[in-house]
């Protein structure tokens, strides 16, 4: 589906700093959803191009969260 | 957008401001019916929209139900610009004494509502202005006071026309009913250009006219319904919007961020993906300056999603005979280069189409630029950057399009 | 110097925590203005960007001198957001909000007068003195925004907030440079017109000449061209009026809302004749504009 943006999660540092609920709440395009639990997210794959390169899920997150420029691969 | 004007009267009567009576009628049968009813003379007056607020077209006079219908029949014929009446407005004829004319609107050099009356009806009152001065009297009011609290302003516009007595008294309550309609239905104008005064003292509007802001829609949405008027009509001069204007407008409607409005179909070859808002003005005058056929006209502003823009591209490139489109803009700021690019290279790719083919030159230069031109290089687009002036873009562009 | 900003100017945005508003909050910091606080009721305590975010304008008000706000709540709400940072004292108010009603504008215009407050909007991007303050989103990303506004001796007006950074931008790539820079609005009213600002261009040493942007739609150029004829002004004026291919369709709107050309004084035909006729110089391509703003400049003997 995406073809500008990758988002890599790695769901036990995510989970480790409680960042779940802080991630949904900070991106301003809706890519991360409720996850499986409340300490889990998703992603929206339908939203994943829209990605603002804003940086805020990576300072909520900056171990679990990495946004990749798939056009600069 | 403009309304009819027997809307218009709709408006009056919740204010009490009298009118003549009378009906709508789609047919010459219908006009007949109603001009029976009325009895005695009648006005028949084609509805359509007109490119001039104060002159919406055609009125007859006819003398009994006969005339009436026949009076239809030619109005219903008519070609008023682009558009033809949809019906014609039959009204009972009102013997007046005399005929004032009387308008609010907003003044843009004071920032401030003015009501504006004049002693010459009928006419455009900026023509009236123009030609005899001292006969158009003019008094700013305020927004952040209800009409109540400042009646004193109307009665000074009607005083300095020269008004007096119980006439001054009637005239006052018609101005400050008029004005509360302007601010309260988001009206840029409300006229009364034929305000007539009936023998016994009573004025009545003979002739009305009002303009809603478009914005206005969205919070006028209890009025539209109650006039059934459907949230899709444009109410344009141009008439109907086409089925691609209309799919732009579905575009827009469907994801608040950022818009691609106002788009516009033209004859003709040159797809034109443009923005933002003073961008396009810009770009339009420069494409045609150069020889280009536009097929169309969109504004992208407001940094629409990659979603937006996207739908957008696809959508320029659906129409007949246009397999080129133009990504153009002025320096961006808000609106972000990158999301455009992603946006219309998906639209294009989505199509089976190849960017590098169908884009003939992107200009998009500003927020972001650097990971657009990474994304356009990807992808084989051909794009410049602000050194190249709007005017030299455009004619690269439409050197593309003719071959 | 420039105009309206300077360099201690101090400001807060309200609307703070909204998509746009946290992009240029961080464009304005990364440029080097000073944002002494955001409004976003119902957020307050938290931070932006290292800005800390409160409930009510009052609150940082009372702590510390505002000279600006930014307000770019949604329509609905700009007018309350408006009266609240009047009340509270700030007197430069830019409101980048679209879609605002026309009578609320015309009541936050109405109110600031009254309060000695000034509004640039509504639906504009605000203002640059290049190199002393961003005030509000004109000019994107903070680099680009650096590239497209080079300190100069040109004063830009424009109701469109996209053409104020391409028109910037050609002036600096020129050599001529901008003084400042003011995206005024797209909308029918706004607080603050050509004729309203050239007084403070006027009185401004830095300032050597000013290049509006206009498009149909307004008596905003027929006031300039008055003020022009009225004003002996020590500066010349460069206008370049877009949307001719408008001249014949009148009654229909393009661009801004402000765009809708109802009377004959509002085309770009007749506003370009009137300006011309008050000695304002009118550019036929948009290229052409920082060479005349050269001639204009010389033949003053600047
Ligand atoms: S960078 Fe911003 S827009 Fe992109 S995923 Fe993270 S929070 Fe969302």
């Amino acid at each position: 589906m995406a073809m500008f943006i990758r988002i890599d999660l790695k769901e036990d540092a995510i989970a480790e700093a409680g960042a779940a609920a802080k991630l949904i709440e900070v991106c301003p395009v809706k890519i991360f959803a409720a996850g499986a639990d409340d300490k889990s997210v998703s992603i929206i794959d339908d939203n994943v191009d829209e990605c603002t390169l804003c940086d805020l899920c990576m300072e909520a997150s900056p171990k679990g969260v990495k946004v990749v420029k798939l056009y600069e691969e | 957008m403009r309304f009819y004007e027997y809307e218009s009267k709709k408006i009056l009567a919740k204010y009490g401001i009298p009118f003549p009576k009378g009906g709508v009628a789609k047919t010459a049968e219908e006009a007949k019916n109603l001009a029976a009813d009325l009895g005695g003379k009648v006005v028949v007056k084609a509805m359509v929209l007109t490119s001039s607020l104060t002159d919406r077209g055609t009125v007859r006079e006819a003398n009994g139900p006969d005339e009436a219908a026949k009076a239809t029949e030619e109005l219903l014929a008519l070609k008023v610009g682009a558009l033809t009446p949809v019906s014609v407005l039959v009204e009972e004829q009102v013997e007046v004494e005399r005929e004032l004319a009387l308008q609010v609107t907003y003044d843009g050099v004071a920032k401030l509502p003015v009501m504006i009356a004049s002693d010459v009806p009928r006419k455009n009152l900026d023509d009236v202005a123009d030609d005899t001065p001292d006969r158009v009297k003019r008094r700013h009011f305020s927004t952040l006071h209800p009409m109540r609290a400042q009646t004193f302003r109307c009665k000074e516009l009607v005083r300095s026309l020269g008004l007096g007595g119980s006439d001054l008294n009637r005239m006052t309550q018609v101005v400050s009913k008029l004005a509360d309609a302007m601010l309260e239905y988001d009206l840029t104008v409300a006229e009364i250009n034929a305000l007539g005064q009936t023998k016994d003292g009573k004025f009545i509007a003979l002739d009305v006219n009002m303009d809603m802001e478009e914005e206005g829609r969205f919070r006028q949405g209890a009025l539209l319904e109650e006039f059934g008027i459907p949230m899709t009509e444009t109410r344009g001069v141009r008439g109907e919007p086409t089925p691609m204007e209309r799919e732009a407008q579905a575009i827009d409607a469907d994801d608040p961020r950022g818009l691609i409005s106002p788009f516009v179909e033209f004859d003709g070859n040159m797809g034109l993906v443009i923005g933002a808002g003073g961008g396009s003005l810009t770009i339009f005058d420069a494409v045609t300056r150069h020889g280009g056929k536009p097929a169309n006209y969109a504004a992208i502003g407001g940094n629409p999603s990659v979603k937006k823009a996207q739908r957008l591209a696809k959508l320029v490139l659906s129409k007949e005979g246009v397999d080129k489109i133009a990504v153009m803009s002025n320096v961006v700021s808000n609106t972000r280069a990158d999301l455009v690019a992603r946006g219309v290279i998906k639209g294009v790719l989505e199509l089976g189409l190849e960017p590098k083919e169908v884009i003939t030159i992107f200009r998009c230069p500003g927020a972001w630029e650097a990971d657009a031109f990474k994304i356009l290089e990807k992808y084989g687009v051909d794009y410049c950057d602000r050194s190249v002036s709007l005017s030299e873009a455009a004619k690269r562009a439409v050197a593309k399009v003719q071959g | 110097m420039g105009i309206l900003v300077h360099e201690d100017f101090r400001f807060i945005v309200q609307g703070i925590t909204g998509r746009e508003a946290l992009n240029f909050t961080r464009e304005c910091l990364n440029y080097g203005s000073k944002i002494i606080g955001g409004v976003t009721p119902g957020r307050g305590g938290r931070e932006v960007y290292g800005v800390k975010v409160y409930d009510t304008v009052r609150e940082i008000t009372e702590q510390t001198r505002v000279d600006g706000s930014v307000i770019t709540v949604p329509y609905q709400f700009a007018p309350d957001a408006a009266f609240e940072a009047i009340e509270a004292g700030i007197k430069e108010i830019i409101i980048i909000t679209e879609g605002i009603q026309r009578k609320s504008a015309v009541e936050i215009i109405e109110f600031a007068r009254q309060h000695g407050a000034r509004v640039i909007g509504p639906n504009c991007l605000g203002v640059i003195t290049p190199g002393v303050c961003r005030f509000g989103s004109l000019g994107g990303p903070a680099d680009d925004c650096k590239r497209a506004f080079g300190a100069g001796c040109v004063g830009v007006m424009s109701r469109s907030g996209g053409m104020t950074t391409e028109i910037s931008n050609a002036l600096t790539l020129s050599g001529l440079g901008i003084s400042t820079s003011v995206s005024i609005g797209g909308d029918p009213v706004v607080g603050s017109s050509y004729s309203d600002l050239m007084p403070l261009f006027e009185a401004d040493e830095q300032t050597k000449a000013v290049v509006i942007y206009s498009e149909p739609g307004g008596p905003m150029e027929a006031q300039l061209a008055q003020w022009s004829k009225d004003n002996n002004s020590r500066l010349p004026i460069v206008a370049f009026v877009s949307g001719r291919f408008m001249d014949d369709m009148p009654g229909v709107s393009f661009g801004h809302a402000g765009t809708v050309v109802h009377r004959k004084v509002d085309s770009p035909a007749e506003k370009i004749r009137a300006m011309r006729a008050a000695g304002i110089a009118v550019a036929d391509e948009i290229g052409d504009i920082p060479k005349l703003v050269k001639e204009r400049i010389e033949a003053k003997g600047g």
